[in-house]
């Protein structure tokens, strides 16, 4: 697979970024529904690591999904819309935020929930012997749910094609990982023989090339492997609900992805691509508010009749 | 003689052969043990590919169906008491249940979780329940009862190869060992059309029946022999209405056999308080307003003892059904 260029790094960082500062800054609007939980801060994290899906692939995530989708290629518009619970939205507004499922992508809210499912997906494929293989995000609170290791185990015990990457980033909700996790995360995917890396960095760079090896070992036909990524949000779990330290935010923030790879590009093109994402972002969000509000009409029976 | 057990192993060999699809797990069910209850025996050998024994992971086991699921298989998840189904809740309710109507019907779940259910074998308070009454009523989970009624092999086919969405199959482990495909010869018995169909149940050369039993599972067999005192003892004539699907509630049988008696009598094995037979009553009352007159049986609101006096006097007995039956009647 082909190495991607810094620019294109940089632009996919930026539409994760700046979808989810729109989010915040307009939530106060009252043109979304519910709330949402933004992915500000750990974009290097899906961007490297979806670098490497392939077509058929299958990608599970969580609450915080909505940079995991754009970089699976979904729609930004698609996913505004369905914050605003438009007809055109993703799920047509029925999932909202962190209830999305569009082609191969796989999101819901329940922590942990998914990750069966992502062993469940990973043996229809290795079954069917289509060489696909299944990316399973998670999140350092999703390790207090039980579910996590009976999936552990049986994604180990039947050599599962399952990547498990991990974002620890630091706190559950408003709780700091030290008040509600024993042990070692790496250790955790060790004791079920899953090969584990992990990188302590927000630099872009290093989380492709840590994650393109990792995926080829799930490729390879061996079994799961797990990507550990040391990472940190710099906006609340969901909005307005965050007691951490400011000062420890400010500190995090100098390790920004989007800072540190930026740097490698001139300020020119920096500025040309800030333009284009800016230019995308806006058209996204109009876009949305003026389609019509998802009908009550096109609501369907939760079940069909069987044959 | 044929059992019910025979028939439903059958049924599960018939969906592996038809549909390569098709795909078995739960704990302990290849050979030599076959499963707990033995429902599995020889499939394992038959299809070894497609019967997987699984860790001992409820939650994990029925995820792990639902993925399979959204993938193009059609898996059936045995989970070996129904009582384990509560560690798995999440999976039927947040997933099963949700995918296809929360992905804006994009997608499909066409998942079955087979539960043995229910008491009067003293396995005590955690491995005797009959637990669908919590899965009654879920949005996109279909809960179908097996009976001795009919083909179990066919009930189970229609739930594996035809039906698009995830089914609970709940089987009595008293059923078992039931005759299956039985000629009674004292009842005319009448199918609903449907997947999953109502049956009707008259007690031949009666005169016109004067009550309407309602009930599922192994209940409907104990209400069968209820049906049959009330006629002969104390010539009281009731008709009996068998249900396998419980959910979503379908009425039809029901509704015409009711309005005809005007006498309702729901029996459940699961505890009375806010069960299954409340729906029923509930729905027959919307209808027939204040003429109905109804009467329901179900489990004593405590946990079900070892015991076999105390379980028996838990669980309803033929002789409590005769006994609503008259009371019913004499309102």
């Amino acid at each position: 697979m082909e190495q991607p260029s810094n620019s294109d790094l940089y632009r996919q960082m930026l539409r994760i970024r700046r979808f989810e500062e729109t989010v915040l800054e307009q939530f106060p609007r009252g043109d979304f529904y519910g709330t949402t939980h933004t992915y500000i801060g750990q974009e290097a994290d899906a961007v490297g690591v979806l670098h490497w899906l392939k077509e058929g692939d299958v990608v599970v995530s969580n609450h915080r999904c909505h940079g995991h989708f754009l970089e699976y290629g979904g729609s930004m518009h698609g996913l505004a819309a369905e914050l605003m619970g438009r007809s055109s939205g993703i799920c047509g507004g029925r999932g909202g935020s962190q209830h999305l499922q569009w082609r191969d992508f796989y999101a819901n809210g329940i922590l942990a929930g998914t990750l069966p499912l992502a062993a469940g997906m990973a043996m229809a494929e290795q079954r069917a012997r289509t060489g696909r293989i299944v990316f399973a995000f998670m999140g350092d609170g999703t390790l207090g749910e039980g579910v996590v290791y009976e999936s552990l185990n049986m994604a180990s015990l039947w050599k599962l094609p399952v990547l498990f990457v991990l974002e620890n980033n630091l706190y559950a909700q408003s709780t700091p990982i030290s008040l509600n996790l024993a042990g070692t995360i790496t250790g955790r995917f060790q004791a079920f023989d899953i090969p584990v890396r992990e990188a302590a960095t927000t630099d872009v760079l290093e989380i492709l090339e840590l994650a393109g090896q990792a995926v080829g070992d799930v490729r390879h036909g061996t079994g799961p492997a797990a990507l550990v990524l040391q990472t940190y949000r710099f906006a609340p779990h969901s909005k307005g609900d965050d007691t951490r330290d400011p000062d420890e935010i400010e500190r995090y923030r100098e390790a920004d992805p989007l800072r540190v790879h930026g740097a490698r590009l001139a300020q020119t093109e920096r500025e040309s691509i800030e333009a284009d994402v800016e230019r995308e972002v806006a058209q996204a969000f109009e876009t949305a508010r003026s389609d019509s509000p998802a009908d009550p009409a096109a609501l369907t029976a939760a079940l069909g009749d069987p044959e | 003689m044929t059992t019910v057990l025979e028939r439903l192993n059958t049924g599960l060999a018939a969906c592996l052969e038809t549909s390569e699809s098709v795909i078995l797990l739960g704990e302990d069910v290849i050979d030599p043990y076959g499963g707990a209850f033995k429902v599995t025996r020889g499939l394992s050998s038959q299809f070894p590919e497609r019967v997987l024994t699984t860790p001992v992971s409820e939650a994990g086991i029925v995820g792990l169906g639902v993925g399979m699921a959204l993938r193009g298989l059609r898996p059936v998840v045995e989970i070996m008491f129904g009582d384990f189904l509560m560690l798995a809740g999440d999976q039927l309710l947040n997933h099963a249940a949700k995918l296809r109507w929360m992905s804006n019907d994009q997608v499909r779940v066409p998942l079955v979780i087979r539960a043995p259910m229910g008491g009067r074998r003293g396995y005590g308070p955690t491995h005797s329940q009959s637990l669908e009454k919590h899965f009654l009523g879920v949005p996109g989970l279909r809960t179908v009862a097996l009976t001795a009624l009919g083909d179990p092999a066919e009930l189970i086919k229609r739930a594996v190869l035809h039906d698009d969405d995830p089914v609970l199959f709940v089987e009595h482990k008293l059923l078992y060992a039931a005759r299956a495909q039985e000629a009674l010869t004292d009842f005319e018995v009448v199918a609903a059309a449907g997947p999953y169909p109502a049956y009707r149940l008259r007690v031949r050369g009666a005169p016109a029946a004067v009550l309407t039993f309602a009930a599922y599972g192994y209940t409907a067999e104990l209400a069968r022999q209820a049906v049959t005192k009330l006629a002969y003892e104390h010539e009281l004539f009731a008709e009996l209405i068998v249900f396998t699907q419980l959910s979503p509630y379908m009425d039809d049988a029901l509704l015409e056999s009711v309005s005809r008696t005007g006498h309702l009598l729901t029996v459940e094995e699961g505890s009375r308080q806010l069960g299954w037979g409340a729906e029923v009553v509930a729905r027959m009352a919307e209808v027939m307003g204040p003429s109905l007159r109804i009467a329901r049986l179900g489990a004593a609101e405590t946990p079900i003892p070892a015991a076999g006096t105390l379980e028996s006097a838990t669980l309803p007995q033929v002789d409590d059904m005769v006994q609503a039956a008259r009371d019913v009647c004499r309102q």
